[in-house]
């Protein structure tokens, strides 16, 4: 069973001083870097797009084709921006990277930089995690003084610095132009597209985002070809990635598995559900992806069969809960996060967050009435599709998925008059076989 | 090809609601929509704004984005261009779309506090009328009761404007008309989701000559003037067309009055002039016209006392008394509508016989009579002046002594969005370079006052500036003293080939010109000298003939009268201390024997005359104001008011009484209309203009310096103590802090104050240290202290000296 995993990015994270560039140029790295350096900056970007590699930030676009965008006769400089603004509710597996191995994604950005030839790289990196931004730096440090990046990298006559910018706690600056916005140190807040980041992104420049996991797949498909990456995963979602289990397993914790593993065979190796009980429902990619339940456990979690459950694969933060969850309660935790991070721009977004915390209140407290789940869903309805980027669009995903597979669960709340569940037992430290 | 295919393969094919329709590229579909009657409803959409799509009240069905295929989801249409073969489906067909807009609206409106009943923009609200047309009848978050989100009723964002939270929207209009079109980007949005809000900077005021502009396309009630707050219901106002009477620019305004009082004025809508977009001057500066201090009747001066009297009895004792004060000079200021401008010329010419009629109330010079006459009268689109249009389309434009923020507001945004979106380089010759150059993108040429001859006449020779015949120049009125300057621009607008005007800052400034209130100038600008152009115009007033030399310029006038060579004065709207020496001028008035005056309100010339006349305001007649293109902007009257006659009504009565007396003729003309007619009937002239007459050889030498002394360079301020923004004083809290400009070097030896001293009198101001202003020119605003430069310090282009105040 453990063979199905795939160790790559993962690998070296339980070494001593992971992080250290002793240590990770001691397992190899840096190697594919000086390999790539030999290549022609086209075609590294061929080997990627033959890799099948798709964004690992949730919306699955294929990275080399993204790349291939950037106008080489636009006489701006090319910028690589890496998105480490990672802050999808159940999403841990950018910052334990950025932590645990830190120069694979630095050796990532310097290949895929020479690959758009970009001479400047920013690392946007979420505000709160000081710890890693410090990281991070670390590494970036280091590899100027190894010479991995500064003036005339290893003799290639390329040059490259990076920025390691530090976000200041906006879950917006996740989507990319808003991202782009902050880092140009304007306000948090998506641009209209067109022009998209590969013709005009940042400073009007043509730019490449991308999700850290996408960038620190790089280094591996230069070292062991297009072909050893693509031989993994299913079709069309080739590779391997990260899967964050959360919650309500025995041992939570990042899995790096071929896409297209499923959650029963992930949950078997996080030690199953917390003991004595049972799934009931969970994300497959965060709390912006329709939640699933029991009976979709055998769905490959690839980017296909999780669209065709009705769901998305989003950034496979996989949050278990078990039968001791409120639906309705975590639901609304949700909601209140959307809430709260929705950056005003556009009024479906801004107005209906605000109004569907309260309906979700209401229900949760059991003072609602049963016609609120129809005002909910067609709220739902005005916002999805309707929002100026994807953040709107998100928020809806709980709340419709919720009622479609527990809507007995919230009308059990209005005939309860209140929330059926202790709030307790859900919690880790409720005695066992709490209900 | 010609225009017509140019234009042809330009156009794009679509088909909306099931209407195909052809628009030029790049049209976005709302506005395509509205070539077909369908009026899609928006907020933060704004034709003269960059697209934002952030308030998505305008989605619609793209079933076909014209590449075979549809867009998943409604579509922004007030951010997406028409596209060859596309398809939309607004509101009026399409159930996605009319759900989508009504979900949004509904969305609008749960932190909305719907006190409409209270609400100024209630009865002409975008929000109101569009939640009436596309949104539900019911609230279901009030139904069950949810819990608005509350701000604090309105806070101050500048003295002027009132911001309420609540009621904003978060179209962001304000906030991008502020950046992209004023260029003054002092209002923000700050914090997220609903708590989102308009806000201000802690240490950088809401300063802004535009920011009025703000509330007018505030699509809700959240933008406010302290000035109009609470003041009237828009379905109580009546609506008249009108123009700008503060500035040359002949800007668009709306007047909107209730029960003869105006209520308040908004930009009107002028593509070709002011687009949608007026100063705080304009809009808000219409107070003066209800002032405890406004005339209402006739008053004669009897006894050492004035007293009431009848308009006959007045015009009786006014012909009376010109006629036995030996000859008169005419001073009509500088901001008469045309049809008045005319009746002065010819009352001047007709009723007193002389030339001696000067409109410019200000600082004036031989040389400019001569580049008026020359270059100015008569230059219009047609005959090669530039426009509004070309100055958006020039290459580069330069101007000379002209300083458009604070004189020439809608020559301002012009030029700014000129520069912004066609990248048209502005210099400026100045003493400095001001923030309304930086905003406009501009490069200044440093001249000091009374330099500005050598710096044009070099600029033949400056390889950087290029000048041809896709650029402009305008010469501001400053320009007028400073020696050879006017000269050198016509020079240099003759070798380039660029287009050239002369930008006054009163807006009857040019008809003025026009109308020949000018010592040197008949009607339609014919030259006095010109014997058939003196034939011509003794035909059209039906006289036998006119003096034939030029009669004497304003200065001229005020020292015959010191010398007793002229013995009656008849003045306008003149104001002392506008004028070129406010002491002789007051000397003057007192040294006169006999002064008719013609205000609006009472001032230093009323309280010294012999005869008062209350004349008409703007708004109580009808007019035509002449803005520095050349463009004739005729305006009806707003009010019908018995009290006040228009000037040319006053001077057709004093006339009349002094032809019964046996001195001249009557004007032919009694009303503004008629007026106006006898005008164009008179027409233009089309002989042989004069032209500019090489300076006698440089007197440049007259620059000072030595012995401490610093050139004064000066101008006014858009707001400043100017009395026709008295009893606003909300706008007037806007202007900005008058302050004393010197270099840095200069600054090092003055402290935090300085105390200017000139020989009319000193003046104490802040010092501001002022980058690349030259070390012997200090800088202050013309008319934000006391009595003016003029009247408390020194003539601009003179020296003054500098002391630190506490040394």
């Amino acid at each position: 069973m453990a063979d199905t995993l795939t160790p790559v990015l993962t690998a070296d994270w339980a070494d001593e001083q992971s992080w250290k560039l002793a240590t990770y140029e001691r397992n190899g790295g840096y190697r594919a870097l000086r390999t790539a350096l030999r290549m022609a900056p086209d075609d590294i970007i061929t080997a990627v797009k033959d890799s099948g590699l798709r964004g690992r930030g949730g919306a699955g676009f294929p990275t080399g084709m993204k790349w291939g965008f950037i106008p080489q006769d636009n006489p701006n400089p090319k910028y690589l921006v890496v998105n480490a603004d990672e802050s999808e509710p159940g999403t841990c597996k950018d910052i334990p990277l950025m932590m645990a191995s830190p120069h694979t994604l630095v050796e990532g950005v310097v290949i895929s930089s020479f690959a758009i030839r970009a001479n400047r790289a920013f690392i946007y990196i979420r505000g709160e995690v000081v710890h890693v931004v410090r990281r991070v730096q670390a590494a970036v440090a280091e590899a100027y003084a190894a010479g991995h990046l500064g003036r005339n990298i290893h003799g290639s006559g390329y040059d490259l610095d990076v920025v390691v910018h530090a976000g200041a706690g906006a879950y917006i600056c996740g989507e990319e132009t808003a991202l782009l916005e902050g880092l140009e140190g304007r306000r948090g807040q998506p641009r209209l597209r067109p022009p998209f980041p590969a013709v005009a992104g940042l400073y009007a420049s043509p730019t490449v985002i991308n999700n850290v996991e996408s960038i620190a797949s790089v280094p591996s498909i230069v070292g062991n070809g297009a072909e050893w990456f693509a031989s993994m995963g299913t079709e069309k979602s080739k590779g391997f990635g990260i899967f964050s289990l959360s919650g309500h397993v025995a041992n939570p914790g990042q899995y790096e598995a071929p896409l297209g593993v499923t959650l029963r065979t992930l949950i078997d190796l996080a030690g199953g559900v917390r003991h004595g009980h049972e799934l009931k429902f969970w994300t497959p990619g965060g709390s912006s992806t329709p939640i699933l339940t029991a009976e979709h456990l055998d769905v490959p979690l690839d980017f296909e069969a999780v669209a065709g459950a009705g769901s998305m694969l989003g950034t496979r933060a996989l949050q278990i809960f078990d039968e001791t969850t409120c639906v309705v309660r975590s639901v609304l935790r949700w909601t209140e996060f959307y809430k709260h991070e929705s950056c005003g721009k556009c009024t479906p977004c801004r107005e209906g967050t605000y109004w569907l915390v309260q309906v979700l209140t209401k229900l949760e407290n059991g003072t609602g009435q049963e016609k609120d789940l129809g005002v909910l869903l067609d709220q739902c309805d005005n916002i999805l599709g309707r929002a100026f980027c994807a953040l709107g669009d998100g928020a809806t995903s709980p709340i419709t998925s919720s009622i479609e597979y527990f809507r007995d669960e919230y009308l059990q709340h209005l005939t309860n008059g209140g929330c059926p569940f202790d709030p307790v037992a859900s919690t880790l430290f409720a005695a066992e076989g709490a209900r | 090809m010609t225009s017509a295919e140019i234009e042809k393969t330009d156009l794009v094919t679509l088909t909306i609601d099931g209407v195909q329709i052809s628009v030029p590229a790049g049209t976005l579909v709302i506005r395509a929509a509205e070539q077909i009657g369908v009026q899609v409803p928006r907020f933060c959409d704004h034709p003269l704004l960059d697209p934002v799509g952030a308030c998505r009240q305008c989605l619609v069905d793209v079933p076909d984005a014209g590449n075979g295929r549809p867009m998943p989801k409604p579509q922004a249409s007030c951010t997406i261009p028409v596209a060859e073969g596309m398809v939309v489906n607004t509101q009026a067909t399409s159930q996605v779309a009319d759900k989508a807009q009504h979900g949004i609206m509904e969305f609008l409106l749960i932190n909305h506090p719907l006190d409409c009943p209270m609400c100024d923009k209630g009865g002409e609200c975008p929000l109101q009328n569009q939640a009436m047309s596309n949104g539900y009848g019911e609230s279901r978050f009030s139904a069950s009761g949810g819990v608005k989100r509350t701000f604090p009723k309105p806070i101050n964002i500048s003295a002027q404007i009132l911001l309420d939270r609540e009621r904003c929207i978060l179209c962001a209009r304000c906030t991008r008309f502020s950046e992209q079109i004023a260029g003054d980007p002092f209002i923000e949005m700050v914090e997220r989701g609903a708590l989102q809000q308009v806000g201000i900077y802690e240490k950088e005021p809401f300063e802004s000559y535009f920011s009025g502009n703000t509330i007018q396309i505030c699509p809700v009630g959240a933008l406010t003037s302290a000035d109009y707050r609470f003041r009237s219901r828009p379905y109580d106002l009546v609506s008249t067309p009108s123009i700008a009477e503060h500035d040359a620019c002949g800007a668009a305004v709306r007047v909107d009055h209730r029960r003869g009082r105006v209520m308040r004025r908004l930009s009107g809508d002028d593509p070709d002039v002011n687009e949608e977009w007026i100063t705080d001057k304009d809009r808000f500066a219409f107070w003066y016209l209800f002032g405890d201090d406004r005339l209402s009747y006739p008053q004669i001066r009897e006894d050492g006392e004035l007293r009431p009297a009848s308009w006959p009895e007045a015009f009786a004792v006014a012909a009376r008394g010109l006629a036995d004060a030996g000859a008169v000079g005419v001073l009509p200021g500088g901001r008469l509508t045309a049809e008045d401008a005319f009746a002065y010329s010819t009352f001047a010419r007709v009723a007193l016989g002389t030339n001696d009629v000067d409109f410019r109330a200000r600082p004036h010079s031989q040389e400019e009579a001569d580049f008026l006459a020359a270059e100015v009268v008569l230059r219009t689109d047609d005959n090669g002046g530039p426009t509004y249009a070309d100055l958006e389309a020039a290459n580069s434009v330069i101007l000379v002594g002209l300083e458009p923020e604070d004189e020439a507001g809608s020559i301002f945004l012009r030029l700014r969005k000129a520069n912004s979106k066609r990248r048209t380089r502005i210099w400026s010759v100045a003493p400095y370079a001001t923030n309304g150059l930086h905003k406009m993108g501009g490069t200044l040429i440093p001249a000091r006052p009374g330099a500005e001859a050598s710096v044009v006449n070099g600029l033949t020779h400056d390889t950087d500036v290029e000048l041809d015949s896709a650029s402009v120049i305008l010469v501001g009125e400053r320009m007028a003293t400073s020696p050879g300057a006017l000269t050198a621009v016509a020079r240099l607008a003759r070798t380039s080939g660029a287009k050239l005007a002369w930008v006054p800052r009163r807006a009857g400034d040019r008809g003025a010109v026009e109308t020949g209130c000018l010592p040197n100038l008949l009607p339609g600008g014919r030259p006095v000298t010109d014997a058939s152009a003196r034939v011509d115009a003794a035909t059209a007033w039906g006289v036998a003939g006119l003096p034939d030399r030029p009669g004497r310029d304003a200065d001229a006038i005020i020292a015959a009268v010191g010398s007793g060579d002229l013995g009656g004065l008849v003045v306008g709207g003149v104001d002392p201390d506008d004028t070129a020496d406010p002491a002789a001028f007051r000397a003057a008035l007192d040294a006169a024997k006999f002064v008719v005056a013609l205000e609006l309100r009472q001032t230093d010339v009323t309280r010294v005359a012999d005869v008062v006349f209350p004349v008409a305001p703007v708004t109580d007649k009808p007019g035509t104001f002449v803005n520095w293109e050349g463009r004739a902007r005729e305006f009806p009257a707003v009010f019908v008011n018995p009290n006040a006659l228009p000037d040319a009504r006053v001077l057709a009565g004093v006339a009349e009484e002094l032809s019964a007396l046996g001195q001249g003729a009557a004007l032919g003309f009694r009303t503004s209309g008629e007026a106006h007619a006898r005008m164009v009937e008179m027409g233009p002239w089309d002989g042989e203009r004069t032209s500019l007459p090489e300076p006698a050889a440089s007197s440049s030498s007259a620059v000072v310096g030595g012995d401490g002394e610093v050139a004064l360079a000066t101008w006014k301020l858009l707001l400043d103590n100017g009395t026709m923004q008295d009893g606003e004083k909300y706008l007037r809290a806007t202007a900005r802090t008058p302050v004393c400009r010197v270099s840095a070097a200069v600054a090092q030896t003055l402290g935090a104050m300085v105390t200017l001293e000139g020989d009319r009198g000193s003046v104490t101001l802040p010092v501001e240290v002022t980058d690349d202003l030259a070390d012997d020119v200090v800088w202050v605003p013309a008319n934000s202290t006391g009595n003016g430069v003029l009247a408390d310090l020194a003539s601009p282009g003179s020296g003054v000296r500098l002391k630190g105040a506490d040394q």
